[in-house]
């Protein structure tokens, strides 16, 4: 197994040195959630907060000018870590505001074009008709599905979904159906934070190109997990967040092509975002700061461009590997328990590590309780993708996670939790 | 371990063979709530014995943890054939439990005086209320439709 040295690196992590529940060992199997962060990104936000906070891109006094040359270079580095231009990154509140920004502009441009407002040149291609159609998959998190139910409630246009396999997988079959011409954007995940399921970002591509449509990704459990690059993948927009990469909380990612950045009207606006502001009317600034209005998260952006730095120095094929070895030994272990039923591929190929499961006769959040007892600390419930678990008649699935910090032990210690739970509640195995 | 105290045997007995669980045809309100963050939902129905107002029966159908499905049961248990005035304050008790303002109150909650440990697991509290929370809402929606008969 090409494991890392999980103990060196745990080490790095203050709170994985704390106990719970009555001095057990904590045991993360929640980073799909959120991930931990390592003393690297949490000196990198105290180091700005004590020698160079400033409101940034605002002032000329010597604060602001540091403090903007972080922010400024900590878009640099985020940006080279998936092969992106400076530019074409904004940073937004999470990944949900970024997959929004998107979906607003197709409902901006929409409503300024038929009042006839100016828009920017090219914007024409995020007007929306009655009719047209948004394309989705039936694996979505609610972050990616919910805004583009709206977008369709509010313009008309109908929304399509790529439906699943029984075993887990998109059904690519439906490409060729549910696409067409009128399909202007195909909003999908590249890694399922239900299923584990890693999708063929380059078979979408294909069939939504061929259409003419936009490709987004969703890739809040990609970005974190093995290497990614904007340019090889041959999407439209990208977006993630930063706290499920060992970041801060606060700051999301949304990386989109120059020229469909330019021509997207503003999302939420105010200051920063301007060019010129008279008392009847503005003009917007260049991208990225037409979408970031107000004063930015600094700090969480010199926090996340720290958290690149830490897992660069790991190397993005390293963390993949990693997770690729304990998610084949997790769906091994539990795949052998009596039982047990993983929803999602039985196989670590085009899987990443997202282990979702039920337990006969023991509610998820109940397998979750006894987790818990044990400092096991994993998700409980529909995991904000309802959908998948109707696809899977299931109410809820109790979910692990794995990261850089977990080694094998952290499965073994879940697998003898759910031995616990079921002797618990008396399950007969 | 803590987990007896949540998971009482009387608990487990009303997951595994609730009471009175079933819907019924001709009720006067019916109400379905959810919680969101887990998926459990519960449909629950009040019916307002027509011959005397004091009594109100209750049925349900139900879906989701342990916690949220003994609850129902017990609370079919409590409030069955009583009256709005006395499921009110059986739902209050159970809310001051769960926000350990009170002691638990046999006299008033029956077996759901077991419920008492997972008050000490905020996640779950929603699963412990789910049904008297649906309980109040048919009631009161009961009660409307009773005032306008």
């Amino acid at each position: 197994m090409t494991l890392l040295d999980v103990a060196r690196i745990a080490a790095d992590f203050p709170i994985l040195g704390r106990t719970v529940r009555d001095g057990q060992r904590l045991v993360y199997l929640d980073s799909g959630a959120t991930s931990q962060k390592p003393r690297q990104v949490l000196d990198a936000e105290r180091e700005f907060y004590e020698k160079h906070n400033a409101a940034v891109h605002r002032g000329a006094h010597q604060l602001a000018e540091e403090a903007t040359d972080a922010f400024e270079s900590a878009r640099l580095t985020i940006a080279q870590f998936v092969g992106a231009q400076t530019d074409d990154i904004v940073f937004t509140k999470n990944a949900t505001e970024a997959i929004n920004l998107v979906s607003y502009a197709f409902l901006n441009a929409t409503l300024k074009a038929g009042r006839g407002m100016s828009l920017p040149d090219g914007a024409q291609r995020f007007v929306l008709a009655e009719g047209d159609e948004i394309v989705v998959s039936e694996m979505e998190h609610h972050a990616n599905l919910v805004p583009w139910q709206e977008l369709c409630d509010k313009t008309g246009a109908v929304l399509k979904w790529i439906g699943l396999t029984d075993d887990g997988r998109l059904n690519y079959n439906d490409l060729e159906t549910v696409l067409n011409s009128r399909t202007k954007i195909v909003a999908i995940t590249q890694q399922s934070n239900l299923l584990g399921t890693i999708n063929d970002v380059g078979a979408i591509v294909a069939a939504a190109h061929g259409v003419g449509a936009l490709v987004l990704l969703d890739a809040c459990q990609s970005v974190p997990h093995m290497p990614v690059d904007v340019a090889a993948l041959g999407v439209d927009f990208i977006a993630w967040s930063g706290h499920k990469m060992l970041g801060p909380l606060g700051i999301g990612c949304l990386w989109g092509r120059a020229e469909l950045l330019a021509a997207m009207p503003p999302f939420i606006t105010g200051g920063s975002m301007i060019e010129t502001v008279q008392m009847d009317r503005s003009t917007f600034a260049l991208p990225p700061k037409r979408f970031e209005a107000g004063v930015p998260m600094a700090a969480q952006a010199v926090g996340l461009a720290a958290a690149v730095n830490y897992l660069n120095a790991i190397g993005m094929d390293k963390v993949q590997a990693h997770e690729h070895a304990l998610t084949s030994y997790a769906l091994g272990a539990l795949g052998d328990m009596p039982g047990v039923r993983i929803i999602g591929p039985l196989d670590s190929r085009d899987r990443g590590s997202a282990v979702s499961f039920v337990v006969d006769d023991i509610h998820p959040h109940d397998v979750g309780q006894v987790l818990d007892e044990h400092g096991v600390e994993v998700r409980v419930g529909h995991h904000c993708a309802w959908p998948v678990c109707r696809r899977y008649s299931v109410p809820a699935t109790t979910r692990a996670t794995f990261y850089i910090y977990n080694g094998i032990e952290d499965v073994d210690a879940l697998v003898s939790g759910i031995q616990s739970a079921q002797q618990f509640f008396g399950v007969s195995v | 371990m803590k987990l007896e105290n949540m998971y009482q045997e009387i608990i487990l007995d009303h997951y595994r063979h609730p009471h009175g669980k079933g819907l019924r045809e001709n009720v006067d309100a019916q109400v379905h709530h959810v919680n969101p963050t887990c998926g459990d939902e519960i449909t629950l129905q009040v019916t307002i014995d027509p011959e005397n107002p004091d009594r109100v029966i209750v049925s349900y159908d139900n879906q989701g943890c342990s916690i949220s499905q003994a609850s129902a049961s017990i609370l079919f248990d409590q409030l069955n054939n009583q009256s709005i005035q006395t499921g009110m304050t059986a739902v209050d008790h159970m809310v001051a439990m769960m926000q350990r303002t009170e002691e638990p109150n046999e006299d008033v909650l029956g077996d759901g005086i077991a419920l008492v440990g997972v008050a000490q697991y905020p996640a779950r509290v929603k699963c412990a209320l789910l049904s008297w929370m649906a309980w109040k809402d048919a009631a009161i929606q009961a009660q409307g439709e009773e005032s306008h008969a």
